[in-house]
């Protein structure tokens, strides 16, 4: 099975931008936690451990053909959601929400999973699925089902972020198959009624406000707001230049929230300027133009919808969570791949660079 | 799937959407490199000034906590403003003339200071760090003279609790406490901060978000040293909500004034409506000092006392009711056609039953006893046979009519449930048989059966309105500060054990009889305006045959008293327990008598005895009111206690 022409087909620039950046982001995240009480293992030697452990799940992703994903797609989606229902009835709480349930051995978030599931499961449903000239609204109907069950019940944990996040993913995947002008009209004519029953019903105090407070940090300059306004000053003292390594006075001087987390661009940006600025999204913007030339050259219609989902994931996360850090969006807890500390993010990311390595490799195949 | 794949006319469509998709991410990037662009080049000049110069802190300010009032509109708890030293580390210039100088100032040990200080370490720079709270105002002023030696120092004002009468009712009204690692992470406390107040007991706990009001906080701006420049903006703290109670002041008072020195419960409530009136639970603990810093010897005292001051023995006490359980046993006869008035009962000081013998109190033996002596004279052996002929099941039927065995909602958590014992909560239980020689001692509420004195006062307050059980509760109304009241408590009616009017009646004369005839064990809680109805009640802690005098505190029996007034058209219940009191009749009913008599005092039905010449001696001739109770000084450490949630004080070896 294992072909020497994986070898010579193997993504080496794929693997090799992805290192680059969790290099860097390694980096980020000593300085970033410096300014901390020593506990324990430091955050970014536990980093490491994450990046290995994610390459390990990497490789092993890609060895494996991912033509055997399509016969296990809609046994992962149930399996998946029945993990969700589980959360909700039997659940741990942690910090308000509910999103971990012990498994017995270890503690698991399932939300997170649902992130890739939800890609395997678009892919597999469109792939046998003939569309002429766009989906029609009748159409829509089975995919924005298979979407809205798992949305809702993230939402209802509440996770506001992955919800939003997985329903990107499953929208750009359905605008890479094709949704037909009028469909789109139609949705988004009743979009706006949503919004308002959602806003009214659906989201928790804690989540409005920080709507309220992205559209007008200065409401709340005390409360959510604060987090934002100390990003841009953060980000923007950070200048052309920035302030040098482990210089930045706003992260030393922990005027910054998770600063290791999901606000480690924002400690980056300051240290490293403009210029670094400009280096990380030249980066991330290869990835993700790389990744849609994998979907591209893929000659199977499974392939490369997958790879548009994971591509899209990608993305999405890069996006929100710059525009976040620099206060084009509000503070959701998205962080960004392979740059922020996080064992979950890691893994999440580095199963979805599995996926792509392994289309990629296997384009040739067909 | 490969035949689908050709037949799909999207192939080129497929291509062109990836183009489409690499645009708008290409869009996507641009947008942020702009924004980036926006605040790193051309805002640059005014962010780093104002990252470099001026900084913004955030500092938390808490709400000022609800008052808690009596049904009067009397102050219990309220408000006080405590001052504390902070301190700002990186703004001190020489630390240890620093500490110095607050250690001689504030009369502080040296290693108090630097602890506090050390733990600090690891808190973002120019972080305030409290190092001492609570000093005095005369403390505070001397700081403030000597500010421009004592750089780095920060004087911060909050309210905290002041407690308008001391330790009185301070298990009702609890006590605060900065909230714990758990608690932050429990969905409950999910709006708290690190360092935030709440209630950690009783009222203050239990209604702890009605009365915690709003937090607020300030954004200031300090300048690159981290020194104060200017507020930049202030969301305003609201204060929380008054929480008015049942409980009367006075009443309070002389409860705990007849209480005394002696460990135990006693609980008032007003028969018609529910209302808790009285809620004691002694001894009693100094509530303002868990705010503070706990000196820890007196922690330690706390800790050690065998009495158990920090134990809400009203609430959470569960005691083996003794005789005053008796008015369940006969009700529970009268009910089953098994007696009336009429049948009488040998007593010869004993009953045998299968090999034991179960004694009566009265070793002499009470002779003929009808239904009336046997209450008035609490006779055991009467009930014996009562229960011998009712079986347990039944008993425990009743029991559950009249309220016992649940917890009733009284406004405070942690409530007992206590145990009514029936055949199949013994196989449950303890996975064996019931055997009818347990049955026995169950009728004189021994055995299995636990009570709570909040139980045993809700039992006789039905018992004296003949039939309604109502809720019994300690909060009257929640007011908002502007005077709005939130919710108002109405008299709830949790059920209607529905017995016949001769069962109460015939019960009621023996209580009547209890306090007021000759031979009746109750005579002490006589007064002479009101007529008094109550039973007696002692409860075997441990079994001890041959010791007489000699009996350790701890093993001493409890005695219990349950009562009601007027006997003709009922207002009050009183249930009193006295730990290791040993007799009902001379250690409780005594109690139970001044607080019915502090009751109708209260209302002008007695008069009140003109205070003496002599005044602030009452204190200390207290302790010894009662010829039984020697004074308790004993020092011995007490034992193990081995369930913190909830006491059992049930004797292990009852017959």
């Amino acid at each position: 099975m294992f072909d020497r022409r994986l070898f010579t087909n193997f993504d080496w620039t794929l693997l090799g931008v992805v290192l680059l950046i969790t290099a860097f982001g390694v980096i980020n995240i000593y300085s970033a936690s410096s300014s901390y009480r020593d506990v324990g293992t430091p955050y970014y030697l536990k980093q490491l451990y994450w990046i290995v452990a994610g390459l390990g799940l990497c490789l092993t992703v890609c060895s494996l053909d991912y033509h055997m994903l399509e016969d296990f797609a809609y046994w992962l989606y149930g399996g998946v959601l029945v993990l969700l229902v589980l959360v909700l009835v039997a659940g741990k709480t942690s910090m308000g929400a509910t999103r971990w349930i012990n498994l017995g051995f270890f503690n698991m978030q399932p939300s997170e999973p649902m992130k890739i599931v939800i890609i395997m499961t678009f892919a597999r449903f469109f792939s046998r699925y003939p569309v002429f000239k766009g989906l029609t609204l009748k159409e829509l109907f089975q995919p924005l089902l298979l979407l809205g069950i798992p949305a809702v019940l993230i939402m209802k944990q509440p996770d506001l972020g992955t919800a939003i996040l997985v329903s990107l993913i499953a929208g750009t995947m359905l605008l890479f198959v094709g949704v037909r002008w009028s469909a789109l009209a139609t949705i988004f004519a009743a979009a706006v009624p949503t919004v308002v029953i959602a806003w009214q019903f659906l989201l928790h105090d804690y989540q409005k406000k920080r709507i309220y407070n992205f559209l007008n940090p200065d409401l709340d300059p005390l409360g959510s707001g604060y987090h934002i306004i100390q990003s841009k000053i953060a980000v923007g003292s950070g200048a052309t230049f920035g302030k040098g390594f482990m210089q930045g006075t706003q992260s030393q001087l922990r005027f910054l929230p998770e600063q290791h987390t999901d606000f480690a661009f924002s400690v980056f940006a300051e240290e490293w300027g403009f210029l670094g600025c400009l280096l990380m999204l030249t980066l991330y913007l290869f990835l993700i133009l790389w990744g849609l030339g994998i979907a591209k050259r893929c000659n199977d219609r499974f392939g490369s919808l997958l790879a548009v989902g994971v591509t899209a994931m990608l993305f999405w996360h890069i996006a929100i969570n710059m525009g976040m850090v620099i206060g084009l969006m509000p503070v959701v807890g998205v962080p960004l791949p392979f740059f922020s500390y996080g064992g979950t993010s890691m893994v999440t990311s580095m199963v979805g660079v599995g996926i792509l390595l392994n289309i990629s490799m296997r384009r040739f195949m067909f | 799937m490969k035949t689908l794949n050709n037949i799909l006319p999207d192939d080129d469509g497929g291509g062109r959407r990836i183009i489409g998709l690499s645009l708008g991410a290409c869009a996507m990037f641009f947008l942020l490199l702009a924004r980036l662009w926006y605040l790193q080049v051309i805002s640059a000049e005014d962010l780093i000034d104002q990252s470099e110069n001026n900084r913004l802190r955030f500092v938390p300010v808490a709400a000022p906590r609800g008052a808690i009032l009596d049904r009067n509109g009397k102050v219990l708890v309220s408000n006080t403003p405590s001052f504390s030293v902070a301190v700002i580390p990186q703004d001190v210039k020489n630390k240890d003339q620093l500490i110095d100088n607050l250690a001689h100032y504030l009369n502080l040990d040296r290693k108090e200071i630097e602890t506090k200080w050390n733990k600090g370490q690891g808190r973002a720079k120019y972080y305030p760090l409290v190092v001492a709270s609570g000093i005095t105002r005369d403390q505070m002023e001397f700081l403030e003279e000597n500010r421009l030696a004592l750089s780095g120092v920060n004087i911060e004002m909050k309210p905290i609790r002041a407690y308008a009468n001391g330790s009185l009712a301070s298990h009702l009204l609890g006590y605060l406490g900065e909230v714990s690692e758990d608690e932050l992470n429990s969905e409950r406390y999910r709006d708290y901060n690190a360092g935030d107040y709440i209630g950690k007991s009783g009222i203050e706990r239990s209604w702890e978000s009605y009365l915690h009001g709003t937090d607020g906080g300030r954004q200031i701006e300090v300048d690159a040293r981290g020194r104060f420049l200017r507020t930049v903006a202030e969301t305003g703290s609201s204060v929380g909500n008054t929480v008015m109670l049942t409980i009367d002041l006075e009443m309070q008072k002389a409860a705990e004034q007849a209480l005394g020195d002696q460990a135990g419960a006693a609980v008032a409530m007003d028969v018609n409506t529910g209302e808790i009136l009285a809620f004691v639970s002694s001894p009693d603990f100094d509530p303002a000092l868990f705010t503070g810093r706990m000196p820890p010897d007196v922690w330690k005292k706390y800790l050690d006392d065998e009495r158990h001051p920090l134990e809400n023995k009203a609430l959470k006490g569960m005691y083996p009711p003794g005789s005053t359980f008796k008015i369940v046993t006969a009700i529970a006869g009268l009910e089953e056609g098994l007696i009336d008035e009429h049948t009488t009962v040998q007593c010869s000081g004993s009953y045998k039953f299968g090999n034991s013998t179960f004694r009566c109190w009265e070793h002499k033996g009470h002779g003929t006893v009808d239904l009336k002596r046997s209450l008035r004279e609490s006779c055991d052996v009467y009930y014996y046979k009562l229960a011998e002929r009712l079986g347990v099941d039944r008993i425990a039927k009743y029991a559950k009519l009249l309220g016992l065995g649940a917890p009733l909602g009284i406004g405070l958590e942690s409530e007992k449930a206590g145990v009514i014992p029936t055949q199949e909560w013994k196989l449950k239980r303890f996975g064996k048989k019931w055997y009818s020689g347990e049955t026995l001692p169950v009728g004189i509420g021994q055995g299995y059966v636990l009570t709570t004195p909040v139980q045993l006062a809700s039992m006789i307050a039905t018992v004296a309105n003949e039939g309604i059980i109502y809720r019994p509760h300690l909060v009257k109304r929640v007011v908002d500060a502007d005077g709005k009241v939130l919710q108002d408590f109405a008299p709830q009616i949790l059920s209607r054990p529905g017995l016949k009017p001769a069962t109460y009646r015939l019960v009621k004369e023996g209580l009547l009889a209890v306090v007021n005839e000759p031979h009746g064990t109750g005579g002490s809680a006589r007064l002479w305006e009101v007529k008094v109805a109550g039973k007696t009640g002692s409860s075997q802690v441990v079994k001890l045959r041959d010791s007489k005098g000699g009996v350790p505190y701890r093993f001493r029996d409890h005695a219990l008293f349950v009562s009601f007034a007027p006997f003709e058209k009922p207002e009050i219940g009183v249930a009193v327990i006295v730990e290791h009191g040993e007799h009902g009749g001379s250690a409780a009913a005594p109690v139970a008598g001044k607080i019915l008599r502090s009751y109708f005092e209260g209302k002008g039905v007695i008069k009140k005895p003109v205070p003496k010449a002599v005044p602030k001696e009452e204190e200390g001739g207290l302790g010894v009111a009662e010829p039984d109770d020697p004074g308790q000084a004993t020092t011995k450490p007490a034992p193990a206690a081995g369930n913190a949630a909830g006491t059992d004080k049930r004797g292990r070896d009852v017959r």
